[in-house]
């Protein structure tokens, strides 16, 4: 964007709103909303805790297991299902409800089945995220054109060598794009299930700032989040841009 | 007149003398449910020729083409290569594509050489060769240019090349040309004619042109529609040796042309 003549760098707009905010926080019209300056204070203050550090490690290994099992799961069940016609009848109808149901609903019946520690956040990211990656693997698979699959048999590929040459690698694009929207996804799940669970990680600490009035601590918290959704799902975006020029040239 | 001839239901493949069949199509038929594809098709291909599969569309002649690759699976009956009945797909075949089927996410040189890296060459020995037919078919300087950079004409090149990188003793096309503009078509046609005569192997080429069919062939067979079945086989005897614009000017060429459309042109009604 220019102004006046002006390059304007692309986040200069975020330190306009953030100024905004500092003047209303200064005013102290509503006490939901410090001035910025407090809360970036408080921001440097809370890394340096203890409890923010041990959550940050909670989510981060809930995160991590949940997304892998995601990943692990969803990619080849999607492929699969773009693959074999039988799987793709008796999982589909199942794929798309979840892909656009309210999961949050099911985060308290996850605690009865799993109890309220770890395995229900684990629980909740893998749901959140895993409909969208098996979706996504399912629609790359689905446009391999058929006639590269008869090119490698006609030059006599195996089975798996057609997969690992010809389908993987065609259907990557698809599989990345879900991954990313199931990494963006995943971080809602994380959130979501600790806040319902309340006494893990970043919902514990929710729980007690909203609690206890430390709208600072609350607001840094929520940027910190913010800041590292949008950083995850960056470097996602920058692996699929790699191998963007044959996807866009097919 | 060869109307009658042409179109008569009659016709007795096994009165035309095919000298060393490297291909023998026996009785195959094919049924894609209750829709019958290809009824009892017999045919001999010789080897080191050009033979064509022409016919209007919905007579089968890539489903035929596509049995003998080994990539469809016929109803009934078999085909012979080299004295031996094949089921699926062997390295004495190798297939053009009528979309090309090219990686889009790979280099020329690797398009090229993927038949022998599928054979589990070394990476140094299939380039060398993939190189050399890179450069048979003109596309030397586009080694490392990936598929979209190419015009379809030059795409269908790096199909060509693939095919025959592997060294088959039979090449089937399948439409080869018909994704290529005008201009680019009829240099591909006598570019095909110049690489028959170099690599002395057997073509077996479909289209659904009668020019392409005449100007190309040693022997043309034509395919009647629902279900396909053998019309009628015609050997054009061109004299290749005349310079190209001279042979679509020739009489005889203009003959077996107007031939083949009297016998075709009532499906086309």
């Amino acid at each position: 964007m220019t102004l006046f003549g002006y390059r304007i760098p692309m986040m200069a707009s975020l330190i306009v709103w953030a100024l905004i905010w500092e003047i209303v926080g200064q005013l102290d019209v509503i006490f939901l909303i410090p001035p910025m300056s407090a809360i970036i204070a408080a921001g440097f203050d809370l890394v340096q805790t203890n409890s923010w550090q041990n959550a940050t490690l909670v989510t981060i290994r809930s995160f991590v297991i949940g997304m892998a099992l995601a990943i692990g799961i969803g990619v080849p069940l999607g492929v699969m299902m773009g693959r074999v016609k039988i799987i793709d009848n008796i999982f589909g109808l199942w794929v798309n409800i979840f892909v656009s149901a309210p999961l949050s609903a099911l985060v308290p019946v996850l605690m009865i089945l799993f109890g309220m520690g770890e395995a229900t956040i684990v629980v909740t990211v893998f749901l959140f995220a895993v409909w969208i990656i098996v979706l996504d693997a399912r629609a790359g698979v689905m446009q391999v054109p058929a006639s590269l699959v008869d090119m490698a048999r006609s030059y006599g590929a195996s089975q798996a060598t057609i997969m690992r040459k010809i389908i993987l690698v065609s259907a990557l694009p698809e599989i990345l794009a879900g991954i990313r929207i199931g990494v963006i996804r995943g971080v809602k799940g994380v959130v979501i299930g600790q806040i319902l669970v309340a006494v893990i990680g970043y919902g514990e600490l929710f729980e007690l700032y909203s609690r206890s009035f430390d709208m600072e601590r609350f607001w840094a918290l929520t940027m910190v989040l913010f800041a590292a959704a949008m950083v995850l799902s960056a470097i996602v975006e920058n692996a699929e841009k790699r191998i963007e020029y044959y996807a866009g040239a097919r | 007149m060869t109307v009658n001839a042409l179109a008569k239901e009659d016709f007795d493949p096994a009165s035309v003398v095919t000298h060393d069949p490297v291909v023998r199509v026996e009785a195959i038929s094919k049924h894609y449910g209750s829709v019958e594809a290809l009824r009892s098709i017999d045919l001999q291909f010789e080897r080191g020729k050009l033979t064509t599969l022409l016919g209007p569309s919905g007579c089968g002649k890539t489903t035929l083409l596509k049995i003998i690759a080994g990539l469809v699976p016929a109803t009934s009956g078999q085909i012979v290569v080299n004295g031996r009945a094949v089921t699926g797909p062997g390295p004495e075949r190798a297939f053009v594509f009528q979309d090309f089927a090219l990686m889009p996410w790979a280099t020329v040189l690797r398009n090229v050489g993927f038949g022998l890296e599928l054979k589990g060459m070394a990476a140094a020995e299939r380039n060398r060769i993939a190189r050399r037919y890179i450069e048979e078919v003109g596309l030397q300087g586009f080694e490392d240019k990936y598929p979209h950079e190419l015009s379809g004409g030059m795409r269908q090149r790096v199909g060509i090349a693939r095919a025959f990188a592997v060294n088959a003793d039979v090449l089937l096309l399948d439409e080869p040309f018909s994704a290529v503009d005008e201009q680019n078509r009829r240099k591909f046609q006598e570019d095909l004619l110049r690489l028959v005569e170099m690599e002395r192997k057997t073509f077996i080429f479909v289209t659904h042109s009668i020019e392409e069919a005449v100007y190309v062939s040693d022997r043309i067979v034509l395919l009647s529609p629902r279900p396909g079945r053998v019309s009628n086989i015609i050997d054009p005897r061109i004299d290749r040796t005349a310079n190209p614009d001279d042979i679509r000017r020739d009489p005889g060429y203009l003959d077996v042309v107007e031939e083949i459309w009297q016998g075709l042109r009532h499906y086309a009604e």
